[in-house]
């Protein structure tokens, strides 16, 4: 089976500010990692592969300064790594993300599967995937838990409001993955000293993908922000309880029944 | 004329039930078509669905399309894009709103493509924007501490889906809208995915509880202190969302953005770290007991009350000092 994972990096969010008087997302010294929910679903690929065979190729569209991650994909397993990265694709918002990332897959034709997180950790949108199917004319199957490959179909476990439920269906497909539906293995030590040192990441421009500019990034977006603002939380009392274990047990059933 | 092609709800139900969210989208959207004098037209795609869609009619849609067909019984996000974007077409609506279930999610994402339109991702909040009429979302993103105003710059319609529990449930009224027949053009080849197995067992919302104890992953894997708590201070019980994901909770009581926001008058968490994924659930909450053995925990930061301590002491001491029997 012929894999592709589209694996984002995103900032720690909880390293994020946010700056009342700019209004605006302060990420300077902010720590990046790949993106929880894509590493969920590079291990879902990787599992795929060990079981059924075939290569799993990490795609991603980003600035250079996502290398690094994308060598770590490599050190998890991965045989091989594509980043899109042009100035042209900044600031794209679903629409724009998506139609960038569906040219990546189709470049890597001939392919069985394309495997999504459920999310990104900053965004969160949940969009991009079923619109990378949209581009693509292929079928989606979200919220995947858990996936296999029996006879010529691809057979999947989706969780829908209040439960789940079963899907089959032949290739080539979308999946996304639910974030936490399996534990992400560790880089290999070798693989990574391999990976940083040899490895060479295939990078694309819009040149190779050959979109007019205006199609892609922040013009070729079809939504803006026209401002941002911080969720406010409730002012807390923040009041902590000390004291003797009893004491404390007292007070907090005071609290509780009132 | 802004607004004058109205406004299209997509309507979900699953085996004959109606989702709660689609209603409360139907409401949001009759109330933003009153005041741009536009109309409101439903889908209901489905097999047999025909008394939903009555149901829709009496509860704020002018005109209610109804997509019947075996094809349609289970959904599948290329079925109902080919649907919803053939009714789009037909219709010529200026906006499009969706709830973001997990089903309406994955539509949404793949229509805004055919349709070639603008979407604004799990919005807690519509306006109108003085002057232009257009649709502005309030989208949360970084776990739902950030929350940008969004509009649809370019292509139509301008969709949204809309975050389940944030706007109210309609009441049926006596003044029904109409329902028309939509013919479906599906061949049997054009559904690749077959849903071949499904488990749904409707339960009520946490959302809705007064009293609630949430337990975390520092509550390890056994949650029956937790629960006993629950018990013996008469609350609902939830859980942060690796407790779900682990198998040990089922999903439906998870906490946060991707789970149930909270609007009660007390909430207990116990052994939950405090990721902004969570404490965005948090929110409504009146009052926020927690505890945590570790002093510097960030989930103090949105509690009245803090205790530092090992749950497995505080827990089982705050049970019999309610006079429950002490695990
Ligand atoms: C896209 C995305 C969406 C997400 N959506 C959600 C969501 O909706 N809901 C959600 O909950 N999470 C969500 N998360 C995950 C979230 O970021 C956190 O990882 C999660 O909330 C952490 O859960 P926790 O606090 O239970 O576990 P941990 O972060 O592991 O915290 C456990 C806490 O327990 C404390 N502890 C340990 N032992 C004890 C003890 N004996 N007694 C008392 N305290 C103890 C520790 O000090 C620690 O603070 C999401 C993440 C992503 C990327
Ligand atoms: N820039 C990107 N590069 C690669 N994959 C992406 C990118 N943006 C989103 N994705 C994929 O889409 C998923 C959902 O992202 P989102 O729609 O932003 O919540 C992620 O988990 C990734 O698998």
């Amino acid at each position: 089976m012929n894999l592709i994972v589209c694996l984002k990096v995103t900032p720690k969010i909880e390293q994020i500010k946010f700056d009342e008087q700019k209004k605006t997302i302060v990420r300077e010294g902010v720590e990046n990692e790949i993106n929880e929910a894509d590493k969920n679903a590079l291990e879902a690929a990787l599992k795929l592969k060990d079981a059924a065979g075939g290569k799993v190729v990490v795609l991603s569209m980003g600035p250079p300064s996502f290398e690094p991650f994308l060598k770590l994909a490599i050190a998890m397993g991965a045989d091989d790594a594509v980043l899109l990265s042009d100035r042209v694709f900044g600031g794209a918002d679903t629409y724009a993300t998506s139609r960038v990332l569906a040219a990546g897959v189709e470049k890597l034709k001939p392919y069985d599967m394309v495997l999504c997180g459920e999310a990104s950790s900053d965004g969160s949108t949940e969009q991009v995937p079923p619109s990378i199917a949209g581009w693509l004319g292929i079928p989606h199957v979200s919220y995947v838990s858990e996936i296999s490959v029996v006879g010529d179909r691809v057979r999947a476990r989706r969780e829908v409001t209040d439960g789940h439920e079963v899907v089959e269906v032949r290739p080539p497909v979308l999946a996304s993955v639910q974030l936490g539906c399996n534990s992400p293995r560790f880089p290999d030590f070798r693989r990574k000293r391999w990976a940083e040192k040899e490895f060479k990441l295939r990078v694309m421009s819009n040149q190779d993908l050959g979109f007019a500019p205006a199609d892609v990034g922040l013009e070729g977006s079809r939504t803006e922000v026209t401002g941002l603002s911080r969720m406010r939380s409730p002012e807390r009392k923040r009041e902590f309880i000390k004291g003797t274990e009893e004491e404390v047990a007292k007070r907090l059933a005071q609290i509780v029944r009132a | 004329m802004a607004g004058a092609g109205g406004v299209f709800v997509f309507i979900e139900q699953t085996d004959g039930a109606l989702e709660d969210s689609s209603l409360e989208v139907l409401g949001k959207a009759r109330e933003i078509a009153d005041r741009l004098g536009s109309k409101v037209t439903g889908a209901v795609l489905g097999e047999g669905v025909r008394p939903l869609a009555e149901e829709c009619a009496r509860r704020g849609a002018h005109t209610v399309l109804v997509a019947d067909s075996p094809l349609l019984k289970n959904f599948t996000a290329e079925a109902y894009t080919d649907v919803v974007a053939g009714m789009v077409k037909a219709r010529d609506p200026d906006m499009l709103l969706i709830g973001a279930t997990h089903n309406g999610t994955a539509l949404a994402g793949m229509l805004a493509i055919r349709l070639g339109a603008g979407l604004m991702a799990h919005v807690v909040d519509l306006e109108i924007e003085q002057g232009t009429g257009m649709l502005l979302g309030s989208v949360p993103g970084f776990g739902g501490s950030i929350v940008a105003v969004c509009k649809c710059k370019k292509g139509r319609p301008q969709m949204a889906t809309v975050r389940p529990g944030v706007f109210q449930t309609p009441k049926p009224t006596d003044q029904a809208g109409a329902v028309e027949a939509f013919a479906v053009a599906l061949k049997p080849e054009d559904v690749r995915c077959q849903v071949v197995e499904r488990t749904v067992q409707h339960s009520a919302s946490v959302s809705k509880a007064q009293r609630i104890v949430v337990a975390g992953l520092g509550c390890k894997d056994d949650l029956s202190l937790p629960k006993k708590l629950a018990e013996a201070s008469g609350s609902a019980f939830g859980v942060s969302r690796p407790l779900a994901d682990k198998g040990v909770a089922p999903k439906n009581l998870v906490i946060g953005s991707t789970g149930s926001s909270l609007n009660a008058k007390l909430a207990v968490v116990v052994g939950v770290s405090g990721a902004a994924h969570f404490t965005s659930g948090l929110r409504n909450v009146e009052t926020v007991v927690a505890v945590n053995s570790d002093p510097d925990a960030e989930i103090f930061k949105h509690a009245d009350y803090c205790v530092v301590g090992d749950a497995a002491k505080v827990v089982p001491k705050l049970i019999s000092e309610l006079g429950g029997s002490s695990p």
